[in-house]
Formats: C-alpha cells, sequence, structure tokens
C-alpha cells in the first residue's frame, strides 16, 4: 500500500475573493515508502502549495489526503500525529528561525513529541550532525548565522523529530555550489540511515537528475509528467515549452546526436555521458583508457 | 486563518465609487457618519441603510467581503445589543423575572444601536475596499495640508501611516509564515483551552517582533538610498483633481442628511 495518497486534490487560495487562484488542481498522487521523488515545475505551478498538503498544513478545499491509508484531516490528534511523521522543510526556511538559541530551535519539535530531556539533546546533536551544522554554532542565536548555516540550522529542526518522510521545497535555493551539494549529501545520508521517503522540490535539474528515482512535473497546479527521470528528461522540447530545461548531461547529449555523435539513449548525468562518450572512444581508437 | 481578516483590504475595481477621488470619499463618509448619528426612527434607518446598500452595489463589492469584514466585530455587536436589551429601563415592560427587566425602549434602542455600528463599520470598508492605501493617505496629507502652516508635519504623518497600512499585509503573511513553520513542527493553536493557545501565541511574537524591526530598518535604508529627505519640496507624480462626479458626490452627501432630518420627523 501507499504510504501517502492525494484523491481529486484541488487548493484555492482566497476563494470567493476578487483574487482568487486555483494553486493545485485535481492532483491524484502516490508515494511508496522509501522512494526518492523530485518535482520540478515553472516559479508558480503550486509546488509549494502541494506538498504543505502532505503535512496536513494546509486543508484541501477539495479531495483528501492520506497518510498509511487514513485520511490526515479525520481528526485533530491525527493530524498532529502526522505532523511528527512528515517532517517539512519550507523555502527559504532561514526566514521561519524563532527560538532564543538554534539548540532550542532545533528542540522545538522534539519537546513538542514529549521526549524527556536528555532524549530531546541526543536528538538536537543528531540532527545538527545530519545538518553539517557545527557544535559551536547550537548556542548561538539562529538570527546571528550567515544564510546557510541557518538553512542547515532550520533543516536540523525537521530532521530532530525523525520524521519518515522528510520534504524539503528548495533546499539549496541561493547557496554557493559546494554548500548545495553538502546538502544533498546530507539528505541522502538521512535517507540510507533512516530508510526513509524523501521529496525533493528543486529547480536544480543535476541535483535531481544525479539522486531521484521519481520526478513529478507540475505546471498550472496538474500533474504533467509522472516517470523516471530518463523518460523525463528524454523530452526536452517539452520541458523547454513549460518553462523548464533538461540537465545539462542530457542537452550536451541531444547536441552531439544532432551533430552525428550518438550516445546512446536517456543520457542525463554527467557521469552516465562521459561513460557513454568513452565506450564510443574505445570503440573508435581500439583502446579506452581512464 | 489569518489571512480572511480583510479590515482595510482594497479590492481594485474600475466603478464610479473607485474613480472618486480620495478625498471626496472621505468627506462624503463623514457626511454620511454624520447623517448616521442624526437618524431617528425606523424610516431613517432604513433609509440610511438602502443608501449603504446601493453604494455597495454600485462599487460592486460581494457582501461575503462585507460578512467577511464584519466576523472580527461580531462580538461588539453581540454585546452592544446585550447590554442595551438588559440595562435600559422603559415604560412597556415586555419580560420580567425577578430583577430582570427587558423594556420596549430598550429593544429597540438595542436595534438602533447595532444597524448604527454595523452601518458605521460598512461605511468605511466602503472606503478601504475601493480606495488603495497609498491613494487614501494621498488624499488625508492633501486634506490636512493646511495643518502645515502651524508646523505639524502632515508629510510625515502621512508617510507613516501609508507605511503602516503597506506592512498590514506583510505582518500577517509573516506571522502566518512563523505559525506554519511552528505547526509543522508539532505546535499546537487549534486545540486546548484558552490559556493553553495563548501561551502557544506566545513564541510566534519575539520573532514578529525581531522581523518587524529588521524590515523597519531596510526600508529606512532603501528610502535614503533613494535620498528620501521628508516632504519638503517633494512633488507628486498624481495630483489629485476634482471633477464633475466629486461634486456629485458632495451633493449626494448633503441630500442624504437632509432625507434623514426630514425623515426624522416620522419616527414613532
Ligand atoms: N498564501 C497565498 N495566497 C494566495 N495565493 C497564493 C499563496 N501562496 C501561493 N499563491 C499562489 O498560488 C500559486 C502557486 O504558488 P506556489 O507557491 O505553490 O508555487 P511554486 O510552484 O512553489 O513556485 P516557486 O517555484 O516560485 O516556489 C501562485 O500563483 C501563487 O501566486
Ligand atoms: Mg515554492
Amino acid at each position: 500500500m501507499s504510504l501517502i495518497k492525494t484523491e481529486k486534490l484541488s487548493h484555492i487560495y482566497s476563494i470567493g475573493t476578487p483574487f482568487e487562484r486555483v494553486a493545485v488542481n485535481n492532483i491524484d498522487f502516490e508515494i511508496n515508502k522509501g522512494e526518492f521523488l523530485g518535482i520540478i515545475g515553472a516559479t508558480g505551478s503550486g509546488k509549494s502549495t502541494f506538498i504543505q498538503h502532505l503535512n496536513g498544513l494546509l486543508k484541501p478545499t477539495e479531495g483528501s489526503v492520506f497518510y498509511d491509508g487514513t485520511d490526515i484531516h479525520s481528526t485533530k490528534q491525527y493530524t498532529r500525529d502526522i505532523r511528527f511523521k512528515v517532517g517539512l522543510v519550507f523555502q527559504y526556511p532561514e526566514y521561519q528561525l524563532f527560538e532564543s538559541t538554534v539548540f532550542d530551535d532545533i528542540a522545538f519539535g522534539p519537546k513538542n513529541m514529549k521526549l524527556s530531556e536528555p532524549d530531546v539533546r541526543e536528538r538536537v546533536y543528531e540532527a545538527a550532525g545530519f545538518a553539517g551544522l557545527d557544535e559551536s554554532l547550537l548556542s548561538k542565536s539562529p538570527f546571528g548565522l550567515s544564510g546557510g548555516e541557518k538553512r542547515r540550522a532550520a533543516i536540523a529542526g525537521v530532521i530532530a523529530m525523525r520524521p519518515d518522510v522528510l520534504i524539503l521545497d528548495e533546499p539549496t535555493a541561493g547557496l554557493d555550489p559546494g554548500g548545495q551539494a553538502e546538502i544533498i549529501r546530507n539528505i541522502v545520508n538521512y535517507k540510507t540511515s533512516h530508510n526513509a521517503t524523501v521529496i525533493l522540490v528543486t529547480h536544480n535539474m543535476e541535483e535531481i537528475a544525479r539522486n531521484v528515482d521519481r520526478i513529478l512535473l507540475i505546471n498550472r497546479g496538474s500533474i504533467v509528467m509522472d516517470d523516471t527521470p530518463a523518460r523525463v528528461f528524454s523530452e526536452s522540447s517539452r520541458l523547454t515549452e513549460l518553462g523548464l530545461a533538461a540537465p545539462k548531461a542530457a542537452l550536451l547529449a541531444e547536441r552531439l546526436r544532432v551533430l552525428g555523435l550518438d550516445a546512446g539513449q536517456g543520457i542525463y548525468t554527467t557521469e552516465q555521458l562521459r561513460k557513454a562518450l568513452c565506450e564510443i572512444k574505445g570503440l573508435q581508437g581500439g583502446n579506452a583508457h581512464a | 486563518m489569518l489571512k480572511d481578516i480583510t479590515l482595510g483590504q482594497f479590492f481594485p475595481g474600475d466603478t464610479v465609487v473607485h474613480r472618486l477621488d480620495p478625498r471626496s470619499k472621505l468627506i462624503v463618509m463623514i457626511m454620511y457618519i454624520t447623517g448616521l448619528f442624526m437618524a431617528k426612527g425606523f424610516p431613517a434607518y432604513g433609509f440610511m441603510f438602502a443608501v449603504l446598500v446601493t453604494c455597495l452595489a454600485i462599487s460592486k463589492i460581494k457582501p461575503a467581503a462585507v460578512l467577511r469584514g464584519l466576523r472580527p466585530i461580531l462580538i461588539i455587536i453581540c454585546l452592544t445589543v446585550l447590554l442595551n436589551i438588559f440595562f435600559i429601563r422603559g415604560e412597556t415592560v415586555l419580560f420580567q423575572y425577578y430583577s430582570i427587566v427587558i423594556t420596549l425602549e430598550g429593544v429597540y434602542t438595542a436595534i438602533f444601536m447595532a444597524m448604527r455600528l454595523i452601518m458605521l463599520i460598512v461605511c468605511t470598508f466602503l472606503l478601504t475596499y475601493t480606495t488603495s492605501p497609498i491613494t487614501l493617505t494621498d488624499g488625508l496629507e492633501r486634506m490636512l495640508s493646511p495643518l502645515k502652516k502651524i508646523k505639524l508635519p502632515v508629510h510625515e504623518f502621512s508617510m507613516m501611516m501609508s507605511i503602516a497600512l503597506r506592512m498590514i499585509p506583510t505582518l500577517i503573511e509573516e506571522t502566518d509564515k512563523i505559525m506554519s513553520a511552528q505547526k509543522s513542527r508539532g505546535a499546537d493553536f487549534e486545540t486546548g483551552g484558552l490559556i493553553k493557545r495563548a501561551k502557544a501565541i506566545l513564541p510566534l511574537i519575539i520573532p514578529l517582533f525581531i522581523s518587524a524591526f529588521r524590515r523597519a530598518d531596510e526600508l529606512a535604508t532603501a528610502m535614503e538610498s533613494r535620498c528620501y529627505h521628508g516632504g519638503d519640496g517633494r512633488t507628486k507624480l498624481n495630483v489629485l483633481r476634482f471633477s464633475g462626479i466629486d461634486f456629485a458626490a458632495f451633493l449626494f452627501g448633503a441630500c442624504v442628511i437632509a432625507a434623514v432630518i426630514f425623515l426624522g420627523r416620522f419616527a414613532v
């Protein structure tokens, strides 16, 4: 059975006013335990709105969301339990730190779970480790951290609840390349060590290409594609139409094919392209070398 | 949710009411309120109500928006009604139970007070729903500009007001964001008694203050780097001018007051 499931999910903002706006339109969606899902879509396509339904933060205007087969909004208590099981890291979470020290901020979730003092401490240190946050920062005020450090503190605050499902809304936007790679590494580490399900919203196609095993493409509030990265990225003209672009490696492979060098189908990461090109070189030159 | 607070929200449109000069809207609103306080008896109140409904219809404001705006003051209205019913002692007793006495006069006063309150609030909606905050403060500044002669900082005052108005939606949005962040980490704003809920609000207030100060600081820097230095020698991009419809509006306001005085004679 699927872990999270939505049925005919729609969300309309400011309903009944002149500012009415359909942000999510009739989405049927399922995700199984252990999947690594990427969500892509142009700005304003409704990604953030959609994922805020998955932990019960937004109430559907129409349709329902199920976790483990039970409607998330069936009782208030269940909705609250779900918040601990489905951890959500918001877009630009650094603006949402609120406690007086980083430690307290990370401890906010575990404390709400009514864990004992030592348990809370243990979780804070573990989460700080997973998020790549230096322990010396824990006693500082969150407002005195750099943007990247704040981002990590916010991710740690969610990981500290040890959620079964981790949802991240553009966790690497606006960070330097090194910081981006590290945050993604940390997320992958968390996923493998807790056998977690991860949903990653991003505009960075390379990030998606390298990590996820399924892609959901949202356009104007509806799902347009729900497939493996290989298949989604093979439709580069469709992606361009929707305001997106396939990863550089896929575009390069396609360009090479047009120029008469066919590296094969389903290439979308740099590693795949390098391997394919090496193979071709091996065939032509007779001796392949690394 | 917090977003449903519509007090002071502007709905863009292109009706006669939207096109009126903000100053005339303010003046006609004051005229209407004056009329409201002079109204006596059902005919006068009925007339004022009809005028209001007509204006709302002309400006194409949806009834739902008006009702939503009234919701926050529902408690005040109910309290007024109850206080008037129970504490005004008139001649005609309708109901008596030991020391609880309800009289006809009390019931009437309660109805009138409630109607007056509602119409008062709704007529201010008519102003704020159809006028953008910027135009509104612009109008206020122009209306108060004679006071500059006696060295009152009218421009600074109106600038402060427009910034305050401009910041309300931002602060609401910010509160919503922080609430969402806390909720998704298990904070509980929805269940429990009053005290428990009040306690849950507490951690909201500190980050809100911090972000308000941060925003104020950023705004001040942005204004300074664009050479803002107060009102002296500043000119306007859109200069306000009265036109035909404004004079028609004044005439309308005067007629309303006259009609109310006239209808007051038929009060029972
Ligand atoms: N709180 C809100 N009130 C009203 N409308 C909103 C609100 N939040 C989002 N919207 C609107 O809903 C639509 C979807 O927004 P959403 O934030 O879900 O997009 P997104 O796909 O996450 O975009 P981005 O990639 O820029 O983060 C947008 O058109 C936006 O204007
Ligand atoms: Mg978003």
